[in-house]
C-alpha cells in the first residue's frame, strides 16, 4: 500500500512538472503571432480553395475545415520543439532535471493538445456564424478534445526519428507527411464519394475518424458509426505516443 | 573513447576540480555524473545514490551550471527560474522566495522581467549559476564556468562559488584554467585522454614532481638558447619574455655553472630567480605523461 502510495506520488509529480514544460512551451513556441495565425490561416486557405466554385452546402464543408483545423494546429509546433532544444543546448538542461523522458514529452503534447484544441474553436464559431446548425454538440467537444491529443501525439512521433537538431528539416519531413494525409481523410471529398482504393488508403489516417465524426456531430451522420470513431482515435493516441516516446528514448542520446 | 575506466571519490563538503585540456574527458564526466549521458559501463554513486538506477532522485539533490549557456533566451530571467523551480518540484512561494533572493544577490533584480535573449555572457552565467540554486542541491556541478567572462566577472564568480562550498555545498568543477583550480579546489584531478593522470590536493601535486624546479635568468645581450640548454645538469632551457628559463633538477649545481658560463661568455647577468613549479608546469608534465 506504501509502495502504491510513494509511485502514485512519484507519478502526479512527474506529471505536474509536465505541465511546467508545457506552461514554457506556450510561453516560448505558441504565443507567438506567426504560429497562432499560421495556424488558423493554413486550414483556412486550403478550405477556401476547395470551396470557392463548388456548390457544397457548408454543413458538408465545415467538418472538413473543423478536421484540418484541429490537424494542423495540434501538429503545428510539435515536430520542431525537441530539434530547437537540441541545437539550443536546452534539452540538456531537460534531460538533467529531476524528471523522465515521458515527462518531457508528456509536456510537448499538453502544450499541442491545448493549442489545438482552443484554435479549433474558431471554425466552429464561424460555421455557426454562417448559419451550420451542430446537430451534437458535446460529441463535437469530446471529439475536439480527443482528435486534438492523438494529433499531438503524432506531432513528437514526426520528430522522432532521425534524431537531428535541425527544425528545418523536421517541418519539411512532417509537412511531407501531413498534407497527403489531408487529402486521403475524407476533408475535402466524404469518405463515402472516394473511390475503394482511396477509402481502403484513407483507414491509416487518425484524421479520417475525425472528420467522420465532426460529421456526425454537426451534420448527424458519419460513414462508420461514432463510437468506432471515438475508439480508433484513442487508439491511435495511445500508439503514437507510446510509439514516439520508445523511439525518443532510444534516440534520445544521440541528440545531447 | 571520450573516458576510459576512471575512478575518483569526492568527499561532501569537498571543492573538487577537473582539470584537463580540451577533449580531455572533463565535460564527458560530469555529463555522465549529471545523467545526462549513459556510461557504456560502471557505476557512479552521488550522495549514496546510483546515478543510472535512481536518476531521479539523485538529480533531485544536484544543481548544474552547465558548459554551454543553455537558459531559454525566449523566457524572461524571472520565467527561467520558476521553470527549473517547477521541474525541481519546489512549491511555488519557495521557488518565488528563492527566485528573488538569489536574483537580488547575484545583482540581476532589476532585470528579472527581460529576456535573457539581451543578457551578457557575465549575465547569463550568473542566471545559469541562480537556475542550478533554485532547488538548493547539496552538491553543485559547474562545467568551464568562468570560460568566456571578462576578468571582473571571472573573479565575481569565483568569489560567489567560493561562498557557496563555505556554506556546504560539494562543488565539482570542470576546468583548464589553472590558476582557478589552484585557487579554488581542496583537490585536484588531473584527465588527460579520458585518464586519470594524478588526484591530490594542488600543493602536493607541486611538491611531487620532480625535474620542474626551475631558474630564471636574463643578460645584458643576447645570449643563444642552445649554448644554455648545454649546461650540465639542465633539461630544458625556454624563453620567455626578455628571460630564460631553465628547467632543472638540482637548482644549486646549476646555478654555479650559469655564472660560469656568464663569466666564461663576458655576460652579465641582469636578473636571477629560482622558481618552484607552478600548477601549470604540473599540470603540463602530467599530461605529457599520460
Amino acid at each position: 500500500m506504501a509502495t502504491f502510495s510513494m509511485e502514485s506520488n512519484l507519478y502526479l509529480e512527474q506529471f505536474k512538472r509536465s505541465i511546467a514544460i508545457a506552461k514554457k512551451n506556450i510561453r516560448i513556441y505558441y504565443s507567438k503571432g506567426p504560429v497562432v495565425i499560421f495556424g488558423i490561416i493554413t486550414p483556412f486557405f486550403l478550405f477556401l480553395s476547395f470551396y470557392i466554385g463548388r456548390n457544397m452546402p457548408a454543413e458538408t464543408l465545415v467538418p472538413g475545415l473543423v478536421g484540418m483545423t484541429a490537424f494542423f494546429t495540434a501538429t503545428s509546433v510539435g515536430p520542431a520543439i525537441v530539434p530547437w532544444e537540441a541545437r539550443a543546448k536546452t534539452l540538456e538542461r531537460l534531460i538533467s532535471s529531476p524528471i523522465s523522458i515521458w515527462t518531457i514529452f508528456l509536456g510537448d503534447v499538453l502544450s499541442s493538445f491545448l493549442f489545438g484544441a482552443v484554435v479549433s474553436i474558431f471554425p466552429v464559431i464561424f460555421g455557426v456564424l454562417i448559419g451550420v446548425k451542430i446537430a451534437s454538440p458535446l460529441i463535437l467537444g469530446f471529439g475536439i478534445v480527443l482528435a486534438t491529443f492523438c494529433f499531438a501525439s503524432f506531432s513528437i512521433l514526426l520528430s522522432a526519428y532521425p534524431p537531428t537538431d535541425s527544425p528545418a528539416s523536421v517541418m519539411m519531413l512532417s509537412s511531407m507527411v501531413k498534407f497527403p494525409l489531408v487529402f486521403i481523410s475524407g476533408i475535402f471529398i466524404p469518405i463515402e464519394d472516394l473511390p475503394a482504393w482511396g477509402r481502403t488508403v484513407s483507414l491509416i489516417s487518425p484524421l479520417t475518424y475525425f472528420t467522420d465524426l465532426a460529421r456526425y456531430s454537426i451534420q448527424g451522420r458519419s460513414f462508420y458509426p461514432f463510437e468506432l470513431d471515438f475508439i480508433l482515435l484513442v487508439a491511435f493516441a495511445v500508439i503514437f505516443l507510446v510509439v514516439a516516446i520508445k523511439i525518443h528514448e532510444r534516440t534520445m542520446q544521440k541528440r545531447l | 573513447m571520450a573516458v576510459d575506466n576512471i575512478s575518483f571519490q569526492v568527499e561532501r563538503g569537498e571543492f573538487f576540480g577537473f582539470l584537463g585540456p580540451n577533449a580531455a574527458g572533463k565535460t564527458t564526466t560530469i555529463r555522465m555524473l549529471t545523467g545526462v549521458i549513459k556510461p557504456d559501463e560502471g557505476t557512479a554513486s552521488i550522495l549514496s545514490y546510483d546515478i543510472l538506477r535512481e536518476g531521479l532522485r539523485t538529480k533531485q539533490l544536484m544543481g548544474i551550471v552547465p558548459e554551454m549557456a543553455n537558459a531559454y533566451v525566449d523566457l524572461s530571467a524571472w520565467n527561467n527560474l520558476m521553470l527549473v523551480g517547477e521541474l525541481y518540484g519546489v512549491p511555488k512561494l519557495q521557488r518565488q522566495e528563492r527566485a528573488s533572493r538569489l536574483l537580488k544577490e547575484f545583482e540581476l533584480y532589476e532585470r528579472r522581467k527581460h529576456l535573457v535573449r539581451g543578457f551578457s555572457r557575465g549575465m547569463k552565467q550568473k542566471l545559469l549559476l541562480c537556475m542550478a540554486l533554485v532547488n538548493e542541491p547539496q552538491i553543485l556541478f559547474l562545467d568551464e564556468p568562468t570560460s568566456g567572462l571578462d576578468v571582473g566577472s571571472q573573479r565575481l564568480m569565483r568569489d560567489m562559488i567560493r561562498e557557496l562550498n563555505r556554506n556546504g555545498i560539494t562543488i565539482f568543477l570542470t576546468t583548464h584554467n589553472m590558476e582557478e583550480a589552484n585557487q579554488l579546489c581542496d583537490r585536484i584531478a588531473i584527465i588527460n585522454h579520458g585518464k586519470i593522470a594524478a588526484i591530490d590536493n594542488p600543493e602536493k601535486l607541486r611538491l611531487r614532481s620532480s625535474g620542474l624546479q626551475s631558474i630564471e635568468v636574463s643578460f645584458d645581450k643576447a645570449v643563444s638558447i642552445e649554448e644554455l640548454s648545454k649546461i650540465r645538469g639542465v633539461n630544458e632551457a625556454k624563453k620567455t619574455g626578455d628571460k630564460i628559463r631553465l628547467y632543472v633538477d638540482e637548482t644549486s649545481d646549476v646555478l654555479n655553472k650559469l655564472i660560469d658560463f656568464a663569466r666564461l661568455k663576458r655576460l652579465e647577468i641582469v636578473s636571477l630567480n629560482t622558481l618552484a613549479p607552478t600548477l601549470e608546469d604540473v599540470f603540463l608534465k602530467l599530461v605529457k605523461e599520460s
